[in-house]
């Protein structure tokens, strides 16, 4: 323990040896340690900063004493071994003791020196104040954590919202299998893409997908219009063009001219029957849905020559019928499918490439072909940019 | 998965050496053994790794469920071990890498042979009797000031470059990787750590551990590192003439001939 005494003592010596003003009253502080941390000079600014005698830490106290306690286990974690290992650390900020407790935030700069063997010999930094710096820090902090908290809020509550556009799960359907998917492009907007499945009388059901021009609160909010228009029409006549019509003239009248109305929609009556199931189709404007045969092939229903609804006076919607035989699947989907980007060519997947696909699928089940479409919609990932809604109607198989 | 490439391993040293498995603990990354692994790839097939969160690690697989106890860390272990097939590994855990061997050597039994803890803690916590060091309210402190001081830990945590012209590459290397930690990972990790408790498990210990302690270490003190000594049985406990807490760093000859002359020990 002499032989250690003798040593700090010569190293204070050393150190200490042709003070000047500049040193002990520079506008900083200024600090010497042995590598282990034992503090071999001070000057008079950081002295003053902490409250302390000279004679009671140089040559007694080790450096880290003068942290707080998360500041000595940063320190030996990680600010020792970047000093063992790069020989110098910049601007790194920690928290000092004073005499009375407080807690000094400042910044240090530290250079290790070797001596002629190649050993660390001294740590010598230099000590800024940085109470100003904190604060800033923390207002900025502060504000991080309150945009975290806005964003989170936000994104529940379009989430919410976004759920209160779709059913929350689809009706059952004596001896018809049904199944569908929502992918929203994105957590802090509702999207425009929307479908239902609902009980009509006389055993017949009313189905529709669309997709909303825009995002957000307005899409939203038109969406919600669309989706009570199509289900309280269908309930008064449902002739499928009839209903698309009704929806046409309601629309038409929300238009303000800066806020463009108008959606895209495939509306269909199912009439289940024994053995089979016939489909009543019209569209407006929407990509042409698929049918899946239970014999392996995949054709689109033409509709062809459908027009926007909302978007004109005197559109013209245009229908088809559809026989589903056991096995049998009618798809509905937007064109969030169609239109995602396969590669970074911004090469589009695209209604021959679903049909395809289809055609490999086939026969597939309702909840066949939109498991496989998931898969294919989430394997898409970033080239996802929009939103996607699927709807499947199919005949159970005998 | 690839694991090599999730937890960036690399393999330096003869292939047919006795394999020796590096982890390092909390706070910077696999840098921490620059100074002994040339020292041990000599003879021995060295492997080392970063945590998933730490260096150069895949940080995508990183999740705040697996990581926030030592099993977690462990789990990386064990599947470093079984993805490179390692048997008969001398298993080196600095700080609480220590214990998360261990609680590897637990999940998978048949792969260590020997055991070399460098300044470990099985409990930071005081707690009755046992003198661990910090008190609750201190590590309530450290896990607030890596709060608080969020911009300090993570602005602080980009090195500027290292003191070494004649080798730049190491230091664009370091710059870019070493002792890196999104506070947030850094957040869960500190939290894993300090307040852990393995005490129980020394016991169970089987294999042939070497305990490394330094004379003066300001988060494992000696009391601790003899408290670890007698509850593991069998274990031998070395004193290095060192300060701090990583001794690999500023006694990496004594603490890589301890290893070796470890390593080289008939079981």
């Amino acid at each position: 323990m002499d032989r250690r005494r003798a040593q700090i003592d010569a190293a204070v010596a050393e150190e200490n040896a042709g003070s000047d003003a500049l040193y002990e009253d520079a506008p900083c502080g200024h600090l010497s340690t042995l590598p282990d941390g034992t503090i071999i000079r001070m000057n008079d600014t950081l002295l003053s900063w902490l409250g302390r005698a000279r004679e009671d830490l140089v040559g007694w106290r080790r450096f880290s004493d003068l942290l707080t306690v998360g500041g000595r286990i940063h320190y030996e974690t990680h600010l020792a071994p970047l000093l063992a290992m790069q020989g110098t650390v910049g601007e790194i900020a920690v928290e000092l003791r004073t005499a009375d407790g407080a807690r000094l935030p400042v910044l240090m700069s530290s250079v290790a020196t070797r001596d002629d063997d190649g050993n660390l010999s001294r740590i010598r930094s230099v000590v800024f104040e940085a109470r100003d710096r904190r604060t800033y820090e923390s207002e900025l902090l502060r504000a991080r954590r309150e945009a975290d908290g806005e964003r989170d809020r936000f994104q529940r509550l379009a989430g919410v919202l976004q759920r209160t556009l779709l059913p929350p799960q689809l009706p059952e359907v004596p001896a018809i299998e049904t199944a569908a998917y929502y992918h929203p492009a994105s957590l802090d907007e509702v999207g425009g893409d929307f479908y239902d499945l609902f009980r009509l009388p006389d055993q017949r059901w009313g189905f529709f997908l669309g997709d909303v021009c825009g995002k957000g609160a307005s899409a939203a909010a038109l969406t919600s219009l669309a989706r009570y228009t199509l289900r309280s029409a269908a309930v008064h006549d449902p002739d499928p063009v009839a209903v698309l019509t009704n929806l046409n003239s309601v629309l038409a009248q929300e238009q303000d001219g800066f806020n463009p109305r108008f959606c895209t929609v495939l509306f269909g009556i199912l009439a289940p029957a024994p053995d089979h199931a016939t489909i009543t189709l019209a569209g407006g404007g929407h990509p042409p849905p698929l049918v899946l045969r239970a014999d392996g092939t995949a054709d689109f229903v033409d509709l062809a020559g459908g027009q926007l609804v909302g978007a004109l006076a005197d559109p013209v919607f245009v229908r088809a019928d559809v026989d589903l035989a056991p096995g049998d699947t009618l798809l509905l989907y937007t064109d969030g499918l169609t239109e995602a980007r396969v590669d970074t060519a911004r090469n589009r997947y695209d209604e021959h490439d679903l049909r395809r696909l289809a055609g490999s699928l086939a026969p597939a089940s309702a909840a066949g072909i939109v498991g496989s479409l998931t898969g294919l919609l989430e394997g898409f990932g970033d080239g996802l940019d929009d939103d996607a809604a699927l709807l499947a109607i199919g005949v159970a198989r005998t | 998965m690839d694991v090599l490439r999730r937890n960036h391993v690399v393999l330096t040293g003869p292939e047919d050496g006795p394999p020796v498995l590096l982890a390092h603990g909390f706070g910077c990354d696999q840098h921490m053994w620059r100074l002994v692994e040339p020292m041990l790839s000599a003879t021995c097939r060295v492997i080392m790794f970063d945590f998933v969160g730490a260096g150069r690690s895949d940080r995508t697989e990183w999740s705040a469920a697996r990581y926030s106890t030592l099993d977690g860390y462990a789990r990386d272990v064990a599947e470093i071990c079984r993805d490179l097939d390692l048997r008969d590994v001398v298993f080196v855990g600095h700080s609480v890498s220590a214990m998360i061997g261990l609680l590897a050597d637990q999940l998978e039994p048949d792969r260590f042979s020997k055991l070399v803890m460098v300044t470990p803690s099985p409990c930071y916590l005081d707690d009755g009797e046992y003198r661990g060091g910090f008190s609750r309210a201190d590590i309530d402190e450290l896990l607030e000031s890596l709060d608080s001081n969020y911009l300090g830990w993570s602005a602080a945590m980009a090195p500027i470059i290292m003191g070494n012209p004649d080798r730049p590459e190491l230091g664009r290397e370091l710059t870019n990787s070493f002792c890196r930690m999104d506070p947030r990972i850094a957040q869960v990790f500190a939290r894993a750590t300090f307040l852990s408790d393995n005490r129980p498990d020394l016991a169970a210990v089987r294999v042939p551990t070497l305990i490394l302690q330094c004379a003066q270490d300001a988060i494992a003190p000696p009391e601790v590192g003899a408290y670890v000594h007698a509850s593991i049985p069998g274990s031998t406990l070395v004193t290095l003439d060192a300060t701090g807490h990583c001794p690999q760093l500023s006694a990496p000859a004594q603490t890589a001939s301890a290893i070796r002359s470890f390593i080289d020990e008939p079981r």
